[in-house]
């Protein structure tokens, strides 16, 4: 690296200082989201170790590779792993950490010491969480349904739910600092109608973060009172009603599953405007549709207990509500597509992602749909289907979200390039891996077979072959990116602070950002989006 | 200008966080900030609430039986006590306000002194609760003291005591480390960290104090005074 001698190294957030307690004891978000970014990478492959587990052992129609009651536990914690420690805080954590005070112009985020705070709750429930699967496992599936967790369940199901409980509070002080920044640190001339969609969007779900999840912070300290002391809330035999958990845990985890899409989209709405060179195609309602998300979605939990023995009408009436929840997805998708149509579109590795998530999530909304409507749930409630259904939208949405917002931003967090050839084939294998995984599981699901077996008939067998292969091919697509990634942070081209002709302030400071974000307080001028007036041409980056 | 609030404004301006732009987005910030969580403690009691609701819903009887073992003359005291803790809580804030740190420091020590009355009267309570075996769990037993009118549902009562025990620990739990923020900008106000420029901490532990008391005011009536009617 001749040049680098020449060059004083310009301070930024990585550079301004060295050793572990400037790490530990950070208050800045930018480091923060690092170690957001490492903590839940570490969380997503031991999730994904857990999953290639149990489509191993789906390989075959006997359960020959691993007993019942391991296979119980691994998908159960392969759930809670999956849905807790990884995406819920993915991108709110990780991008919604770095980005926020940067697009809208601050410093830092509100409370930066209680940001910090709940990176440590984050490893605290995490590692909680952790010792329980250590030491014996939890079995109940990431429902946690009573009376069997609280009861019958012969496994460390207090030790998760205190993991999960903990972790609660770190996602309740990541969305409250969101909300609060968002509305008292923005620039001057930051209006909320110039605020970036991404910032929307994490406004929308840290909304959920703040009012839901306070919910099953409770709900979960009564499976472990329950557990504890038999107090009998929720055990029928001492007069309890189950369904009452159930009410509980899908009051907060029905809107937890749009915590765990809105950040998502909201990286789809900047990469797309972006790749399009084109001002995103109604704004308002992209923006206005994450808030209406947010608040229809905590009208529907009951979707989830449509044959659990609720009322015809209220199963009628949140069937209805379910549907309602359509439509600002579907204004999203059809928004994101307006603003491609006619755009000089580059086919960049984000934009890909980005396919594949506009796709990928509306296979995934649609046939949330087929569940919402009650004739069909009865037939495909808790089968493959649904199984299906979810991993359209939280991993080929929310995941290939990420995907697309890490390759986005790693120029900005890092100051280097990916490799844009590897990246382009990492993407390619994610979304051919994944429908190979997921897609026949819809059709195994709609021909019966249930969820949380380890074995099943054998004329299923071909389709979870492809679907093991599927997984395969997955697990390849998500290893590249690791590899690449921590290459480029090395060998990656400089990548100067506005590779992609970005507008937006973050992509008017250095890449990687100096610890204070900006010299002076940017005041806002211009329209967000404003890509009409932009150079249609990549500019190299002046020095 | 007078020395002293020069002062004032020297002490404001080291309280200031390097991020806001200046002490009047700081203050607003912080207050915001402390009523979107005061809003998060409302959805966490909130579940506590609705599982009371849906459960005396549907037994009455054996929530009334429960209700009528509670100890009205100690539940209202403590009821009496937190509101005048509240009351001190609030000049204390008022005196920050006004530049006076003492007497500030000395309505907070009052406050800390009804924070524990609040405690030991609740400690008394648990003990009798204790002694009678109205903790649910393999020891649980439950009459109603009057043999004219056994318990009529003792398991359901069962679930009383445990909301019973969920809903006021808790909020006792509050109360301890409201007692600990209390104490905290005790020590700081006798440091002189508080000026009228800058006092927002105790502000804060002020909203936070209130909810809790708050709380208990729903807590009394739900859980102590259910029925004298349909009682035994
Ligand atoms: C278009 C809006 C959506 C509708 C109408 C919808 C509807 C449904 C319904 C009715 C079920 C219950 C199926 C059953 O158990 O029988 C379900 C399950 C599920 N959905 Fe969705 N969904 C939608 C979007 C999403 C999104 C965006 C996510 C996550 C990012 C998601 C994640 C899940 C999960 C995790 C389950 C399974 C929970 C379990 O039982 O383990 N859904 N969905
Ligand atoms: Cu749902």
């Amino acid at each position: 690296m001749a040049t680098a001698v020449q060059t004083v190294e310009r301070e930024n957030y990585l550079n301004s200082n060295y050793g572990i307690k400037s790490w530990l004891l950070t208050t800045d978000h930018k480091r923060i989201a690092i170690l957001y970014l490492i903590s839940i990478t570490a969380m997503f492959w031991l999730g994904g170790f857990f999953a290639m587990m149990i489509r191993l052992e789906l390989l075959t129609p006997a359960g020959d590779l691993i007993s019942s009651d391991t296979y119980n536990k691994l998908f159960t914690m392969h759930g809670i792993i999956m849905v807790f420690f990884f995406l819920i805080p993915s991108v709110p954590a990780v991008l919604g950490n770095f980005l926020v005070p940067l697009m809208v112009g601050a410093k830092d985020l509100a409370f930066p010491r209680v940001n910090l705070l709940s990176w440590y709750l984050y490893m605290a429930g995490a590692i909680t969480a952790l010792v329980a699967m250590v030491t014996g496992g939890v079995d109940t599936g990431w429902t946690f349904y009573t009376p069997f967790s609280t009861t019958y369940s012969n496994t460390h199901v207090i030790g998760a739910a205190i993991g999960i409980f903990i972790a609660g509070f770190s996602s309740i002080l990541t969305g409250l600092n969101f909300i609060v920044t968002i509305h008292r640190m923005r620039a001057p001339g930051m209006t909320w109608r110039r605020l970036p969609l991404f910032c929307w969007a994490n406004y929308a779900a840290a909304i959920i973060m703040v009012l839901g999840t306070p919910v099953i912070a409770i709900t979960l300290l009564l499976v472990a009172l329950e557990r504890a002391f038999h107090i009998g809330v929720f055990n029928p035999q001492l007069g309890g009603d189950p369904l009452l958990f159930q009410h509980l845990f899908w009051f907060y985890s029905h809107p937890a599953v749009y915590i765990m899409i809105l950040p998502g989209m909201g990286v789809i709405s900047e990469i797309v405007t972006c790749f399009s060179r084109k001002r995103v195609f109604g704004y308002e309602f992209i923006a206005l549709a994450s808030i209406a998300i947010a608040v229809l979605g905590f009208l529907v939990w009951a979707h989830h207990m449509f044959v659990a023995g609720i009322s015809v009408y209220a199963a009628l009436v949140f069937s209805l509500l379910s549907y309602l929840v359509a439509i600002p997805s579907a204004v999203k998708v059809f928004n994101w597509t307006a603003t491609m149509y006619k755009g000089s579109i580059r086919y960049n590795t984000p934009m890909l992602y980005a396919f594949g998530f506009i796709g990928l999530f509306t296979v995934g909304g649609l046939t949330g749909i087929f569940l919402a409507t009650l004739g069909i749930d009865v037939q495909v409630h808790d089968t493959y289907f649904v199984v299906a259904h979810f991993h359209y939208v939280m991993v080929g949405g929310m995941v290939m979200a990420y995907m697309a917002g890490l390759h986005f931003w790693w120029p900005k967090i890092t100051g280097r390039m990916y490799p844009e050839a590897w990246a382009k084939l990492s993407a390619l294998l994610v979304f051919v891996g994944f429908n190979t995984t997921f897609f026949p599981q819809f059709i195994l699901g709609y021909m019966g077979l249930p969820r949380r077996y380890h074995a099943y008939p054998p004329e299923f067998q071909v389709l979870n072959v492809l679907s093991t292969a599927g997984a395969s091919i997955l697990a390849v697509g998500y290893v590249l990116p690791m590899i690449y990634f921590v290459w480029s942070l090395r060998y990656g081209k400089e990548a100067g602070p506005n590779p992609w002709n970005a507008v937006g302030l973050e992509w008017m400071v250095p890449s990687p950002p100096p610890t204070h974000n900006f010299d002076e307080t940017p005041v806002v001028t211009w329209e967000a989006y404003d890509y009409e007036h932009q150079p249609q041409e990549e500019v190299t980056v002046g020095h | 200008m007078a020395t002293s609030d020069i002062g004032d404004i020297q002490v404001a301006e080291r309280a200031l966080q390097h991020h806001f732009a200046d002490m009047e987005q700081q203050r607003d910030t912080s207050s915001f900030g402390m009523w979107m969580f005061l809003l998060t403690e409302i959805m966490f009691f909130g579940g506590l609430f609705c599982a009371y609701l849906v459960y005396r819903a549907s037994y009455y009887q054996a929530f009334v039986e429960g209700s009528q073992k509670m100890n009205i003359v100690l539940g209202a005291t403590n009821t009496a006590v937190l509101i005048c803790s509240s009351l001190t809580m609030a000049l204390g804030v008022r005196a920050a306000q006004m530049g006076k740190p003492k007497l500030m420091v000395i309505l907070l020590l009052i406050t800390i002194l009804f924070g524990f009355g609040f405690l030991g009267i609740k400690a008394v309570e648990y003990h009798e609760h204790w002694e009678n075996h109205e903790f649910p769990g393999p020891n649980f037993h439950f009459e109603t003291g009057n043999p004219a009118h056994p318990a009529s549902d003792p398991q359901h009562t069962q679930i009383y005591f445990s909301l019973y025990w969920a809903m006021t620990g808790l909020h006792a739990l509050h109360m301890v480390i409201g007692i600990g923020l209390v104490a905290w900008l005790v020590i700081a106000g006798l440091m002189g960290a508080y000026t009228p420029h800058y006092y927002n901490p105790v502000e804060n532990v002020g909203l936070y104090w209130h909810f809790v008391d708050l709380v208990w005011i729903y807590l009394f009536p739900m859980l102590y005074l259910i029925s004298k009617k349909h009682g035994v």
